[in-house]
């Protein structure tokens, strides 16, 4: 059972900001798939909920000339289907199409789930792995400073987000073991290759989504899964539990890595057949 | 207390609900419309499958404030009066059910499906699957039920 709440739905982002300062312990609710599972354990308990289901600036998915840009508020199944997705991120399209089940990515929103920053989420591997950008209602935040921790971001206080904007790269694939039974990443590799500059962020395996170093300098040296071969992952800070422990989470970044780089390095065969 | 309106089955339903009201709870008690089944409450089983305004959801995992204006569809409103829908029969002829608590929203969620891709495949129809639960039949004649009943659902 839930607590009891007052219920708001602002219909501009103005008066949704005002709202959430304004009251005692407030909410943003954006899809739900999280959060009212998290208060019907009595594990969230707000005065007060601001639903931003009215809220127009915080829908829609648009493209320019450097990047695209997708609304808070848009459904994993809207960026799943979305054909500017798809013609330009189709490893985003992918992870959003592959994110829980169908019901639950017709509601849930890619704002949410970073907000939320769970550490086994799809969608933080994708903003670190694709060096995007949060832009919220006080400024704007690169993925490396927005995920800080387990569950914590670097969100204050009446902070929301509003949208984020994936910068173009030339070739990008994200690979995820998931669990079978609750749909969550065991493991998630993104990789994407911007000239010189290759990015390679894991979610499932620690507190919170990570880049590796070692993975990302070996392959800015040669872009093949073959160059991973000789690097070393270490485990002792990954995760352990029912499902896996850290030793085979370590094993799964080098071959879900792996994956990643011959699809990723296979897109960039068919944008230059002449080399 | 909050004044909520939505389109339940080509109605207009308007209700006093208390804030934190589930939109299941709301059909299921306040409507009284019970073929929408809880097997889980917490988002896994997928028996509470509706749609609203096209689209499948868990309605365990949403407010009924969330579907102020929605148009909203259950199993009550899938037959013709007392002719079952294709989908319905296909469950039926294929054994598509043991138990029967899972249907409602397995039909649900392959009425869903087939409005978007008509013609799935066998893969296709066990990927949607992902989000809905059967403890009884083995998964094999739901898929068999589906893909009969999208068959029929294309010859009309
Ligand atoms: S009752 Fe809603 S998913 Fe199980
Ligand atoms: S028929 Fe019994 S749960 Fe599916």
């Amino acid at each position: 059972m839930l607590s009891e709440f007052n219920y708001h739905r602002p219909e501009s982002l103005d008066d949704a900001i005002e709202l959430i300062n304004t009251t005692v312990d407030g909410l943003f609710l954006a899809g739900g798939q999280t959060i009212l599972p998290l208060m019907k354990h009595n594990l969230a308990t707000p005065t007060d909920i601001i639903d931003l289901a009215s809220i127009e600036e915080l829908k829609g998915i648009s493209v320019n000339d450097e990047s695209i840009t997708i609304g808070a508020m848009t459904s994993h199944t809207t960026v799943a289907k979305s054909q500017i997705v798809r013609d330009n991120f189709l490893s985003l399209a992918e992870l959003a199409g592959a994110i829980g089940d169908p019901h639950i990515r017709n509601k849930g929103t890619i704002g949410g789930s970073i907000a939320y920053n769970d550490p086994a989420a799809d969608y933080p591997a994708a903003l670190l792995g694709l060096g995007a950008t949060v832009f919220t209602n006080k400024r704007e935040i690169s993925a490396d400073d927005f995920f800080v921790d387990i569950f914590e971001t670097a969100l204050e206080e009446g902070e929301l987000i509003i949208r984020i904007d994936f910068p173009f790269v030339d070739c990008t694939a994200y690979e995820k073991f998931a669990n079978p039974a609750s749909l969550f990443a065991l493991v998630g590799v993104m990789v994407s290759r911007n000239d010189s500059i290759v990015r390679v962020a894991v979610t499932g395996a620690g507190p919170s989504v990570f880049r590796i170093n070692q993975i990302e300098k070996a392959l800015e040296a040669s872009f093949t899964a073959a160059s991973l071969d000789e690097v070393p992952i270490k485990h002792a800070d990954l995760n352990t539990d029912l499902h896996a422990s850290a030793e085979y989470r370590a094993h799964l970044i080098k071959v879900l890595a792996a994956r990643a780089v011959r699809k990723a390095a296979n897109q960039l065969d068919q944008k230059a057949p002449h080399l | 207390m909050t004044t909520v309106s939505m389109t339940v089955n080509g109605k207009v339903v308007t209700h006093e609900v208390k804030n934190h009201t589930l939109l299941i709870d709301f059909i299921r008690e306040t409507l009284d419309l019970t073929g929408t089944h809880v097997g889980c409450d917490t988002s896994q089983c997928g028996t509470c499958t509706i749609h609203v305004n096209n689209m499948s959801v868990k309605a365990c995992t949403m407010l009924a404030l969330q579907a102020e204006g929605a148009e909203i569809l259950t199993i009550e409103g899938v037959a013709n009066a007392n002719v079952l829908h294709p989908m319905q029969q296909a469950f039926a002829q294929n054994h598509g059910l043991q138990c029967g608590f899972c249907t409602p929203g397995m039909i649900m969620t392959a009425l869903a499906l087939i409005k978007d891709n008509p013609n799935p495949t066998e893969e296709e129809v066990r990927l949607e699957l992902d989000g809905n639960l059967c403890r009884c039949t083995g998964y094999q004649n739901i898929v068999t039920a589906i893909l009969e009943g999208a068959r029929a659902m294309r010859a009309q």
